[in-house]
């Protein structure tokens, strides 16, 4: 008997397990859901975190999420509205906001994606079509005023955006919102995440990279030449202007010191100027007639004319 | 109630198991219902699902048995995210792999150009409430929204700029930009830094590049051997310039000096011949003939009345003969 009662307190213990099980359900911080019966939905959504109850069996609880949810689209190929082709790739945060909704039209998450995919994305196609690259690869004018060696350079000028990079994300957003209530969902935020051209439109945009550094970089050189001519003129006027001063100095200072000695003499010499060619040609005398010369002098000469008489005038 | 065990029997009775099966209940109890916070961490607590506290470092307790579950949280630890590269493995020399992620990495400059941009982001979380509650997967929006953010901030700049002088300025304006966005959407994290690190052109652009950066170091070094040129030459001419001057003056005071030498000469002996001009002016002519007439090797001394050079006479060496006058 004894045996009787323990399996008997076993199997109702069983029991008032599982119905508690099928009773009781937890709903956690960052769930919400609804009650369906029979499939049938019941109620509102269920938005309050912790323990509740239900009717056992007959009522299941569908759990969502309340959190924001990622949505990450696939890299599309789409042509601007100037034919260059981009591949972007988009991402967006949403939100279960209306549970049941949610249930009726979807169902799950993966059925979000999908039709995520197809909404957004066409959203993006649209916007990008209709504008130029530069309008989504930029969001302000602000690198006009840092593009310094392109301008020095002549290379490309930019041209000015009138939306820009946020503007053209903020349409695509609001194309998709007009799209998502009736899945019970709300789009948060949509991001432009990757901008890149493609491959062949890339080979054409390194090309012109290449030649644009070309050419800033024979700027740079060019400048260096001019400099440098510039600095040699420099230095070869001045080379001659020190040079020409110097000499009209030296020649004012050698003139100025001929032009005294030449008064000097003047002054003094002029006092007897006779007496001084006597005596400067006496000095000559001294110094021309010497050794293998010969002289032929009558005795009218001063030192000869007593060699004829010992008495003249 | 009797166990078999191999070949001996235990008794045991039902106040043993009794005991048994209360030290398990109690061991059971300690287990889920006793836990430890670490000194970095803080506990997010949660009855049935439903958030009750959040807990500080140190040892607590909390209903067993599934009722209270806790979440643990590193709030002080500073998480990193890299992004166009991956490090293998970080040591004294850091490992990175040769993957590349060109996928992350490549993005359009505001001149519509090309560049690999590599960078990380440094984040504490800051709220461990909205870190576990708002967001789901909080770490994967901080990646899609980082490279989002930073192709948004590198699109409204030059190529030269984000690949020199820039990085700073860009990498602050992702920074705040990103943390923004974070905050809008409750994210509970706090971004402690974002570093630009490898920045380069692509590729195929590379070589071009760099030649302008040799570019710019030619111009430098043509200006500079300019520069060189003039300082070599020109303090030389200073020089030279000087020198000449300096021989000029020199000749000046020579000239001048030997004027007034000869001039005190002449003065002098002239001084003399004042005061008895006939007389100074026989010895001064007696004197200068004989210093004069003794050196000459032949003289002939002829009669002022002869007329003409008597034409045989040999005047040595000369083998036609003077004529006459």
């Amino acid at each position: 008997m004894k045996k009787n009662s323990t399996i008997l307190i076993v199997i109702v213990a069983i029991v008032v397990i599982i119905i508690l099980n099928s009773t009781l359900y937890r709903v956690n911080e960052f769930d919400q859901g609804i009650i369906t019966q029979f499939g049938e939905p019941m109620g509102g959504a269920i938005t309050e975190s912790g323990l509740h109850m239900k009717t056992p069996f007959i009522q299941k609880f569908h759990r969502f999420e309340k959190r924001i949810l990622i949505w990450d689209g696939d890299e599309n190929q789409i042509p601007t509205s100037d034919k260059k082709y981009i591949r972007l790739n988009t991402t967006a945060r949403w939100k279960i906001v209306d549970p049941l909704i949610f249930y009726q039209s979807v169902g799950n998450q993966r059925g979000v994606q999908s039709r995520l995919d197809d909404i957004i994305d066409s959203a993006s196609r649209d916007v990008v079509s209709a504008h130029n690259l530069i309008e989504i690869v930029r969001n302000s004018n602000d690198v006009l005023d840092r593009q310094e060696e392109n301008l020095i350079a002549q290379t490309s000028k930019l041209e000015r955006v009138s939306l820009g990079r946020d503007s053209l994300r903020l349409m695509i957003m609001e194309k998709a919102s007009e799209l998502v209530p009736q899945y019970g969902i709300e789009l948060i935020d949509v991001q432009i995440k990757r901008l890149n051209y493609v491959q062949e439109v890339r080979q054409k945009v390194y090309e012109r990279m290449i030649s644009e550094r070309q050419k800033i970089a024979a700027m740079y050189r060019s400048e260096g030449k001019g400099e440098k001519a510039s600095i040699d003129g420099q230095r070869e006027r001045e080379l001659q202007r020190i040079q020409s001063e110097a000499y009209k100095t030296a020649q004012d200072i050698k003139g100025k010191a001929d032009a005294e000695a030449t008064k000097i003499y003047a002054e003094s010499y002029g006092k007897n100027p006779e007496f001084y060619s006597f005596l400067k040609t006496l000095e000559i005398y001294r110094n021309t007639i010497g050794e293998n010369s010969r002289a032929i002098l009558t005795t009218d000469s001063d030192i000869y004319k007593y060699l004829k008489k010992s008495r003249v005038r | 109630m009797k166990v078999q065990v191999g070949d001996k029997e235990y008794s045991w009775s039902g106040g043993k198991i009794r005991n048994i099966i209360a030290a398990v209940i109690v061991i059971i109890l300690v287990a889920s219902g006793v836990y430890s916070i670490d000194a970095d961490e803080t506990g997010v607590v949660m009855r049935f699902g439903k958030f009750v506290r959040q807990t500080q470092p140190g040892l607590h307790i909390k209903i067993p048995l599934g009722v209270e579950s806790v979440t643990k949280i590193k709030v002080k630890k500073v998480f990193k995210q890299e992004f166009g590269f991956r490090t293998l493995r970080a040591d004294v020399r850091t490992r990175y792999s040769s993957r590349s992620y060109t996928d992350e990495s490549i993005m359009l400059t505001g001149d519509l150009n090309v560049a690999e941009v590599e960078w990380i982001v440094q984040y504490r979380i800051e709220d461990a409430y909205k870190y576990i509650f708002k967001i789901k997967d909080t770490k994967e929006t901080l990646r899609t929204m980082s490279e989002a953010v930073t192709r948004k901030v590198v699109g409204d700049r030059t190529v030269t700029g984000v690949l020199t002088k820039e990085r700073v300025e860009i990498a602050q304006e992702v920074q705040d930009e990103l943390q923004g966005l974070l905050d809008y959407f409750e994210a509970g994290i706090h971004i402690v830094t974002v570093k630009f690190q490898d920045v380069n052109p692509p590729e195929p652009v590379r070589p071009a590049f760099n030649d302008v950066n040799s570019a710019k170091q030619d111009k430098s070094k043509m200006i500079n051997q300019a520069w060189e040129a003039y300082n070599n030459r020109i303090p030389r001419a200073k020089g030279e310039a000087e020198q000449l001057i300096s021989e000029a003056k020199g000749y000046a005071l020579k000239r001048v000096n030997r004027s007034k030498g000869d001039v005190a000469l002449f003065n002098n002996v002239y001084r003399e011949y004042r005061k008895a001009p006939d007389v100074t002016r026989r010895r001064l002519y007696l004197e200068a003939m004989n210093e004069v007439l003794p050196k000459v090797e032949q003289i002939f001394i002829i009669d002022e009345e002869q007329e003409g050079i008597l034409p045989h006479l040999d005047l040595g060496g000369n083998a036609k003969g003077g004529e006459g006058r």
